[in-house]
């Protein structure tokens, strides 16, 4: 993993409702924007943020996503921590399943955000709580230089 | 009833747990009735559940407080979990054009309604001991308005902004764009509540217009997540069950791409990359051609052919 210092101040921001979801899902692009992402890993950031932020408000009965700001040195990233203290996931394995659900959902938000974003870790104690924290950097292309 | 809130509280602790007893008892008969005030009625107008849900919110969060029997603290810790949820009921009053003095007698409003339940848990709804939770329980209520003003004011840019977003997410026309044809130009978020609406317009539309070719068109829709999909499979699966072909447009290369890594496979489902794709495949289904009238940089001139 990377070295990284903070760049600015985390934000929290709560997660109850479907309203709460869609300020989520703009604050997480914002940040990334801000932060040099491209479009591709702003929408790839955002789907993976929406769906944890999803998750943490259906399975886990709802809590907070913590926004930080990265900066190592020559590129920055985004750190999100989706924090609830519901009934936590039982089979880590099985949840990340792609296509395995308990509800009525595709099961490909747990598996897909993995696939979308560099660093992905899942903390989660039955009967305490689950906290998913994802991490993206933006890669940085560095001026191009036609040679003549 | 005229009272004082600054009176001492310690002579109000006994009062005070009963009011958080009392609130904890009967927060679903109260979240029902705040259901019907003005301020909850007029804020959520799409669903009296959302304002029941809200209500219990409320409720629960004065409960928290009067527990500690910090009645007249705008900072008690209670008030934490439902100051994001007022000032968001502030604020979509303050867009209907209501002034704060309006928005402050709105939440006054709430006290009678809890009042009358609290008195009705006495055998003498004016002994002593009913009095003064009633006055626990009006302090407390003045807490509250003064809580809900401070979130409005201090507030103000972040709800604006949230508010705007919230705005995309009204209704959805359904158009009818050929014989046979409707198109849904999607913008802003698919959640559950709103694709139910979208499915149902459009399944309306399908009926009413006899169309064979539906066109969902997804350009003005942000973020494709799994339950996005999931509601436009089910969409595009409901009105081919009415013998409508669904045809979605607008999938951006950022949002295929994204699309492709969640692993959600909308290989079923037909696709074009733009609107005018989408309607030039479905007249071409309908023998239907098109072809411009003259020779691309011509001038216009739509009399001869
Ligand atoms: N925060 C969470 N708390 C408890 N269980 C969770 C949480 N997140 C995911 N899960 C479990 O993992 C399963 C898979 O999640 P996901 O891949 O997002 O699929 P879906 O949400 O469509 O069911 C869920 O059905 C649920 O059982
Ligand atoms: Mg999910």
């Amino acid at each position: 993993m990377m070295q990284a210092s903070r760049h600015a101040g985390p934000a929290d921001l709560p997660i109850g409702s479907d309203a709460d979801l869609a300020w989520v899902r703009q604050q997480v692009r914002q940040a990334a924007a801000e932060l040099g992402f491209g479009l591709v890993q702003q929408t790839k950031l955002v789907t993976a943020a929406s769906e944890l932020a999803r998750n943490t408000l259906v399975h886990g009965g709802g809590g907070h996503v913590r926004i930080t700001p990265l900066d190592a040195g020559s590129t920055h990233g985004l750190r999100l921590d989706f924090v609830d203290t519901g009934p936590g996931i039982r089979d880590l394995d099985q949840a990340l399943t792609d296509g395995y659900t308990s509800g009525g959902g595709l099961g490909l938000g747990l598996s897909g955000a993995k696939r979308l974003v560099q660093e992905f870790e899942v903390d989660s104690r039955p009967g305490e709580g689950t906290t998913v924290t994802v991490t993206a950097w933006a890669t940085v292309v560095p001026p191009s230089r036609t040679v003549p | 009833m005229q009272v004082s809130v600054s009176e001492e509280n310690a002579e109000r602790e006994p009062a005070a747990h009963q009011v958080s007893a009392f609130l904890e008892r009967r927060r679903e008969q109260i979240a029902q009735r705040w259901a019907d005030a003005a301020l909850f009625r007029t804020v959520f107008t799409v669903s009296r559940d959302e304002a029941v849900e809200a209500g219990r919110a409320v409720t629960a969060a004065l409960a928290a407080v009067a527990a500690t029997g910090r009645l007249d603290d705008l900072r008690a810790p209670g008030f934490e979990a439902v100051r994001d949820q007022l000032g968001r009921m502030a604020a979509s009053r303050a867009r209907t054009g209501m002034d704060l003095d309006g928005v402050a007698g709105e939440v006054a409003a709430l006290r009678e309604p809890v009042t009358e339940l609290l008195r009705a848990e006495f055998p003498e709804p004016y002994a002593p001991e009913a009095q003064e939770a009633v006055l626990a329980l009006t302090v407390l209520m003045g807490t509250l308005r003064l809580v809900v003003m401070e979130t409005t004011v201090s507030a103000g840019e972040e709800l604006i902004a949230r508010q705007r977003e919230q705005l995309h997410e009204v209704a959805t026309p359904v158009i009818k764009l050929w014989e046979s044809t409707v198109a849904v130009p999607l913008i802003g978020t698919l959640d559950s509540a709103r694709s139910q609406v979208v499915m149902e317009s459009l399944l309306d539309a399908i009926v009413a217009e006899r169309a064979r070719y539906a066109i969902l068109d997804i350009t003005g829709v942000p973020t494709v997540d799994s339950l996005v999909a999931q509601h436009l499979m089910k969409t595009v699966a409901a009105a081919r069950l009415m013998g409508a072909e669904c045809i979605v447009s607008g999938i951006r290369p950022a949002i295929a791409q994204t699309i492709v890594h969640l692993g959600i496979d909308l290989g079923t489902v037909l696709t074009r990359s733009s609107l005018a794709d989408a309607l030039a495949y479905a007249l071409s289904e309908q023998g239907v051609e098109i072809a411009p009238l003259r020779a691309a940089g011509a001038t216009a001139d739509a009399g001869t052919r």
